[in-house]
């Protein structure tokens, strides 16, 4: 894989491997550590308390002040294997805990009541979202001062001196993660804790997150462990568990983080197949340039007619 | 208690205590300060509680839809202009430099005041990036907006009459590119509206310059010299709105924005106003009638602005709505998958 030519393409030599993050939303338990670390090692500032009545989730999608963010989704489904530490091959002190045979305890035959009340079974998804690092950042691409810029860890990052606020980005991310922030005005977005990396620290979100389903590595790495988890997963019945940006071949380079889901990505308000709109640039230049052809020709047959 | 079930297909039964859906195809919730709109047979799509996938763009309407107006409005001025030095007509000639010098300041301060941070707006010429329409767009401007000015100045002051001169055929040839640019510059985003009309925006925003310029020079120069300003007015009219036909039926989905609410009833007054200005500037031609001619370039121009305003809104309206960003996806992978049968998600 060609990970390290992102930053190498940037300029950057003899650099780190290209790190990102797996979050394996498998086991998530929806504890919002990551949320806060986030905040409270970045110093963002609150942007609004409301409740949404969207099952747990009042952080509501990322932006400018929230660059972690955890997704709830209840459906009525049974779950398979959503059980802490389950293991990911390289957690030794829970080999002796056969996990999937509890797993398969846990889900109940569809429709099957519960409780004495006559509910039914609930699964709830949890997910904490992140700026996706891409390989190919449209964000990135289209700022017009070079203050987004790729690292030498292969991840993108606003230079909050030199942003003047032009909001291009905004509507350039294919996953709605970067925003101005209002009365500030500069764009803002998940860093992944480029002070933290410099001095060899993984990310606060990372560090905080109880059960492992934030993990930072190297992204080769990352990518093999992922393909083992959903492998095991698929092999425990949980049939749903696919990955999320973890192909090199997508329409973004691959993620630089991405996801393991138990659901379509759309349920979780990711897009399902997100392509950086600068693929289409050369052929814009094209067709715009057509147009201004016409439009001189326009105007010279307007004076070429008759006199007056 | 509760004889409620929450589904993949939203909810069944009575929820007590809450109103929030949950799941595939939940409501859509009132978004950040929009009002409700009505929903056509919809496509089946699942979204996280109905809200957007992209972040709303940040720019603000008047800014923007008014850089849009005013950057098409100079540069076709500037090819008006020059053709009308090259065929003697001095106050065609004065009207469409002044026009450009007076539009193109208006869309700099325009694009000025939209900055989170204005005053760092230099940080624009910090880099030449060729990925970023707006870093090219600014080196364009930088390098036009003189040129109009000088142009102007020349043409009112009667001297450096050769300065003047090549400053009007400097800006003649960049005022196309600035005309069409902007088309660039909306269209390279994820906004499904706008990225969806990369291929036809261009063409439609040419036309529209067309017709601004048209206007332009209708009101401000006599009956007499204003005939190549009345057949661009029918020919811009005529590209700009056959390219938008065109681009809205090439666009699928994503057309749908143009045609509801609020964007809907700024392009049908463009339509109204580009086509009824377009068909009274031909008759004030024959008429050679200075009233009307101001009457249609009034039209004109309103028609130029409306449409940009239309572009704008539809845009943000696309963004705002998962359904433009989930289900063409959706159709994209299922079509990819169809031939080759990798069907299913993704290992
Ligand atoms: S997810 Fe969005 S903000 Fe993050 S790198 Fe990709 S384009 Fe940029």
């Amino acid at each position: 894989m060609t990970d390290d030519t992102a930053a190498r393409a940037a300029g950057s030599t003899g650099a780190p491997p290209r790190v990102g993050f797996f979050t394996d939303t498998s086991v998530c338990i929806g504890c919002k550590a990551c949320e806060v670390a986030c905040k409270e090692w970045n110093a963002i500032p609150e942007d609004g308390l409301e409740l949404t009545g969207m099952s747990y989730d009042n952080t509501q999608g990322l932006g400018a002040s929230t660059w972690r963010h955890v997704a709830f989704v209840e459906q009525r489904k049974p779950l398979g294997g959503q059980e802490p530490g389950v293991g990911h091959g390289n957690h030794e002190d829970h080999e002796d805990i056969d996990v999937f045979a509890a797993a398969r305890g846990l889900g109940a035959p569809p429709g099957s009541p519960l409780a004495p009340d006559g509910r039914t079974e609930l699964r709830w998804l949890m997910s904490s979202d992140v700026c996706k690092h891409c390989t190919r950042a449209a964000c990135l691409d289209v700022c017009p001062t070079g203050s987004l810029f790729r690292t030498e860890f292969g991840t993108v990052v606003v230079q909050e001196d030199v942003c003047n606020g032009c909001g291009y980005c905004v509507p350039a991310c294919p996953y709605g993660v970067i925003d101005q922030r209002p009365g500030d005005g500069r764009a803002w977005k998940c860093t992944l804790c480029y002070d933290r990396l410099g001095v060899g620290m993984e990310p606060a979100c990372a560090k905080s997150c109880p059960t492992d389903s934030i993990q930072f590595g190297p992204l080769e790495e990352l990518r093999e462990r992922a393909a083992a988890r959903v492998a095991r997963l698929h092999a425990a019945g949980v049939t749903d568990a696919r990955l999320y940006g973890a192909d090199p071949e997508d329409g973004v380079g691959g993620d630089g983080a991405f996801f393991l889901l138990l659901d379509e990505p759309e349920v979780y308000g990711l897009p399902p197949d997100p392509v950086v709109t600068t693929r289409d640039l050369p052929a814009m230049w094209r067709h715009a340039a057509a147009a201004a052809v016409s439009l001189t020709a326009l105007a010279a047959v307007c004076f070429a007619g008759r006199p007056r | 208690m509760s004889g409620s079930d929450v589904s993949r297909d939203g909810v069944e039964g009575a929820r007590p205590g809450r109103d929030a859906l949950t799941g595939a195809h939940a409501g859509r919730r009132r978004g950040r300060g929009r009002g409700e709109r009505a929903v056509v047979p919809d496509a089946e799509f699942s979204s996280y509680y109905g809200e957007p996938v992209l972040n709303r763009p940040t720019w603000k309407a008047l800014d923007i839809a008014g850089y849009l107006f005013c950057g098409g409005l100079a540069g076709a001025s500037s090819l008006l202009a020059a053709g009308a030095d090259a065929t003697a007509r001095p106050v065609l000639a004065r009207t469409a430099k002044l026009g450009a010098a007076g539009a193109i300041s208006v869309s700099l301060a325009a694009l000025v005041h939209d900055l989170g941070r204005p005053a760092r707006f230099l940080n624009m010429l910090r880099v030449v990036k060729p990925t970023s329409p707006m870093s090219l767009g600014s080196w364009l401007l930088a390098g036009y907006a003189p040129l109009t000015v000088a142009a102007a100045a020349a043409d009112v002051t009667g001297r450096y009459r050769v300065v003047g001169a090549a400053a009007t055929a400097g800006a003649a040839a960049l005022g196309p590119v600035v005309a069409t640019y902007t088309a660039v510059l909306i269209s390279d985003t994820a906004v499904p509206s706008w990225h969806e009309g990369h291929r036809e925006l261009p063409f439609v925003f040419a036309g529209s310059a067309a017709t601004a310029a048209a206007g332009l020079a209708l009101a401000g120069a006599p009956a007499g010299q204003t005939g190549p300003a009345r057949r661009a007015a029918v020919l811009g009219a005529a590209l700009e709105l056959g390219a938008f036909r065109l681009m809205k039926r090439r666009m699928g989905l994503a057309a749908e924005p143009y045609e509801t609410g609020r964007p809907h009833g700024l392009l049908r007054t463009a339509e109204v106003l580009t086509a009824g200005g377009a068909a009274l500037a031909a008759c004030a031609g024959r008429r050679r009638s200075r009233v009307l001619g101001a009457v249609a370039g009034t039209a004109l121009l309103a028609g130029s602005a409306a449409l940009r305003f239309g572009v704008f809104h539809a845009g943000v309206a696309s963004a705002e709505d998962p359904k433009y960003t989930v289900v063409p996806q959706r159709e994209r992978l299922a079509a990819r998958s169809r031939p080759g049968g990798a069907e299913g998600g993704r290992p």
